[in-house]
């Protein structure tokens, strides 16, 4: 199971547009590297990364093998009021996770 | 004496049988370098993805250092100037790798909600080569961006 941090300022007001970091972990494994035996590893990247807060989209990601493992993603959100974040991404190895995180506005 | 013969015989045997698959796996890494190695035209990059639309190379910026020492974790960030509004804002962002086996990097969407077009991220890079920058707005326009960067250490396969 994957883990994933969201990253949010320590301080947040309403109206405020947020530059927010998400780092999942993740190999990202690109399907060009080989084992000792000599045999593939295969692909296993994420597929997508969909970011909501407070219920509604606000960022989400397609990622490939170009995207460093563990990737990080930084991005910015206009900041209406408290909510709960809620990011889930899915990978080639079809595993789901899901993060939930609340943030209050001050 | 003796007992140092099979176990040469041994490591013999072992290493006929590994030498076809090392064989295969040899070609098909040349291969691979090969395709790799192809440094793919503009047109070649962007067509996929907008097609053959004019673009646009003001108020959009592309942050890459010039020189990345580890190619397996290149730092990238790309901002648009855009008012992000409702009519007017940017949908979508768009790396591209001109070198890479695969040459779409990411796409990110964005939207009036954001407030602010900007996305950072960390990409991994095949060598050196001109990293593009696609923004695809609201309004139909598409503004690009470029880097030429330099990779001393190549991430996947080693054939820079």
């Amino acid at each position: 199971m994957a883990a994933a941090r969201l990253i949010l300022p320590p301080r947040v007001a309403a109206g405020d547009v947020v530059m927010v970091r998400l780092l999942i972990q993740h190999v990202m494994e690109t399907g060009y590297r080989q084992d000792v035996n000599g045999r593939v590893i295969p692909r296993n990247v994420l597929r997508w990364v969909r970011c909501e807060l407070g219920g509604a989209e606000v960022f989400s990601a397609e990622p490939s093998s170009g995207m460093s493992a563990n990737p990080l993603l930084e991005f910015p959100v206009r900041v209406r009021a408290s909510g709960e974040w809620r990011v889930t991404w899915e990978d080639d190895a079809g595993e789901k996770g899901e993060l939930r995180q609340l943030m209050t506005v001050s | 004496m003796r007992r140092a013969e099979p176990s040469r015989r041994a490591c013999l045997r072992a290493l006929a049988l590994a030498t076809p698959l090392g064989l295969a796996s040899a070609s098909a890494q040349s291969q691979a370098q090969a395709q790799a190695a192809r440094m793919l035209t503009l047109a070649e990059m962007t067509e996929p993805i907008v097609g053959s639309v004019p673009m646009r190379s003001q108020g959009i910026r592309l942050d890459l250092a010039q020189l990345a020492d580890n190619g397996h974790v290149v730092p990238v960030r790309v901002v648009v100037d855009s008012p992000m509004t409702e009519t007017d804002h940017v949908r979508e962002i768009v790396l591209l790798s001109q070198r890479n086996p695969v040459t779409r990097i990411a796409s990110f969407r964005l939207g009036p909600w954001s407030g602010r077009a900007e996305v950072a991220t960390r990409i991994r890079l095949a060598g050196t080569q001109v990293v593009v920058a696609l923004a695809r707005l609201s309004t139909g326009e598409v503004r690009i961006a470029q880097a030429e960067v330099i990779v001393t250490e190549s991430a996947c396969l080693d054939m820079t």
